[in-house]
């Protein structure tokens, strides 16, 4: 029993050190953003409820490199983390009073109309469905579909040529907008294979399960430079889908001090994108977009 | 509830394709069970210890383990099959244990005397399992091995997690996130509900096997 207990004592402390190694390399974190001193807002609004309480609660992904990833000390850091750390900051609400909410997609709706987060966001694309029961705010980033096969492959140059192989398999992530409007693309329905992370569908790939992976241009980049040359990108981007920041239905003031907050920190959008996403080799810093009138 | 009736031919593929792994499934873990308590209740050391072996293995790994050594570790080693395939696999390798369980507990409901007088009338082993003692263990075994093929059904849910799609678990994730539908809806209305049709008529059709098999002792 003895060696077995010393043998248990010895396994957990690898573990516990491989936990603490992994945890130092998270410094290249942002710099802090501005905070505004005791803003004044006109009564009544959300923005004026927010200020007054000095708190906020923000939906986000837990799961997503380079956008909102719960890191190992269990903070969540990314450009989505960043872009909405700059607008509680013209709150006058600073970083530490921020509570993250993990939503994953599945909610984002229901947590905004729940009133369980002040707003969300997580990589979440703007289309008309989504707008019948939330507003948008933004768009603060576009971002691509675009196909990732292994290096080898030649069959495969851009989602048109998956009709011409029918036996060729794609990943995508359960209920993700890439999964949906790859549909069109495929010969069958059966060609389309369905995880619930990215990572399970890089694996598939590498293992020869599945031909091929669709999801946005960011995320897929993140693999291919990860993947030591075994990963590469293929064909153009063939969708936009613009990244907004979901409110309570109708919060048109709300919205559009999103929007103005955001035009006015240009820089800190910049240097947001570049602590975070724009660290993933082949990336390119985004021009913030033109937003969307609020509705 | 428009939700679930505006979407009820994707709710109908997903019950089919759910269905489909069930059926598949159920038979294969049957089978594969009652072989494993053939050898878990055999006189051969060797295959009562593989027996051993395989309950111990397959009873005590959480079914996300089985899945994702089916699904991940399977092509590591050369294995190229569907995902269907693998998750299939995965879900009869686990129930399988269980199964072998209930089928052991019945066997050994069956007293020793049974085993006795098929030996000396002159049935062998194999024999005397097939027509005397498991015929009379199944009986007893009906309502316990109902309780793993149900436990079963609703474990084909986590398959759906493993790339085969189109379940109906997964039906109800697209709906919700991409699509944007309110979730209880169509997790309640629709994929509980479609569970509910496989289990509850399960049960029901257990009930009427239970009463053919009765005898009276």
């Amino acid at each position: 029993m003895q060696f077995r207990r010393t043998a248990l004592v010895a396994a957990l402390s690898v573990v516990a050190l491989t936990a603490a190694a992994c945890g130092d390399d998270a410094e290249d974190s942002a710099a802090e953003p501005t905070v505004a001193e005791a803003p004044e807002f006109e009564a009544g609004t959300t923005m004026a409820e927010l200020a007054e309480a000095g708190s906020i609660t923000i939906g986000t992904k837990f799961d997503q490199p380079g956008f909102g990833l719960e890191n190992l000390e269990g903070e969540v850091e990314g450009f989505d983390v960043e872009v909405a750390k700059i607008i509680a900051g013209a709150l006058g609400i600073a970083p530490e009073d921020i509570t993250w909410e993990q939503t994953p997609s599945a909610v984002r709706e229901e947590v905004l109309e729940g009133g369980e987060v002040d707003m969300v966001v997580a990589t979440y694309t703007i289309n008309d469905a989504r707008k019948e029961r939330i507003t948008f705010a933004g768009p603060y980033y576009t971002a691509g579909q675009q196909i990732m096969v292994a290096s080898d492959n030649d069959d495969i140059t851009g989602p048109e040529s998956l009709k011409d192989n029918p036996d060729a398999k794609v990943c995508s992530v359960t209920g993700s907008t890439p999964s949906e409007q790859i549909r069109e693309y495929l010969a069958s329905p059966d060609q389309l294979v369905l995880f619930d992370e990215y990572s399970q569908c890089a694996d598939s790939l590498s293992n020869g399960q599945v031909d091929a992976v669709t999801t946005d241009n960011v995320i897929l980049l993140g693999f291919v430079s990860e993947s030591d040359g075994n990963f590469k990108l293929v064909g153009e981007q063939f969708t936009e889908e613009p990244y907004g920041i979901g409110i309570a239905k109708g919060d048109v003031a709300f919205c559009e001090f999103i929007n103005e907050t955001l035009q006015e920190n240009e820089d800190a959008y910049i240097e947001a994108w570049e602590s975070t996403a724009g660290q993933i080799e082949g990336t390119q810093t985004p021009e913030l977009p033109e937003p969307d009138e609020c509705v | 509830m428009d939700a679930v009736f505006d979407n009820l031919d994707l709710f109908v593929d997903g019950f089919l394709t759910s269905l489909r792994i069930i059926v598949i499934a159920m038979i294969g873990s049957l089978l594969l069970g009652v072989v494993i308590a053939a050898c878990r209740v055999s006189p051969v050391p060797p295959l009562r210890a593989f027996g051993t072996f395989w309950v111990t293995t397959f009873r005590n790994t959480p079914l996300s383990v089985v899945l994702f050594a089916c699904a991940f570790g399977l092509p590591e080693i050369g294995i190229n099959r569907s995902f269907f395939f693998f998750g299939v696999l995965g879900l009869v390798l686990y129930t399988s244990a269980f199964v072998c369980e209930a089928v052991r507990s019945g066997i050994n409901s069956v007293s020793a005397g049974q085993a006795e007088a098929a030996r000396s009338i002159g049935l062998n082993f194999s024999q005397g399992l097939r027509f005397v003692v498991l015929p009379q263990a199944l009986r007893t075994v009906v309502p316990p091995l109902g309780s793993v093929i149900i436990a079963m059904m609703k474990n084909s849910a986590v398959v759906g997690a493993f790339g085969v799609g189109g379940d109906l678990w997964s039906t109800g994730a697209t709906l919700t996130s991409a699509r944007g539908l309110e979730t209880l809806p169509v997790y309640v209305g629709g994929v509980a509900v479609g569970y509910l049709i496989i289990t509850l008529s399960a049960g029901a059709l257990l009930q009427l096997l239970e009463r053919r098999v009765a005898i009276a002792r």
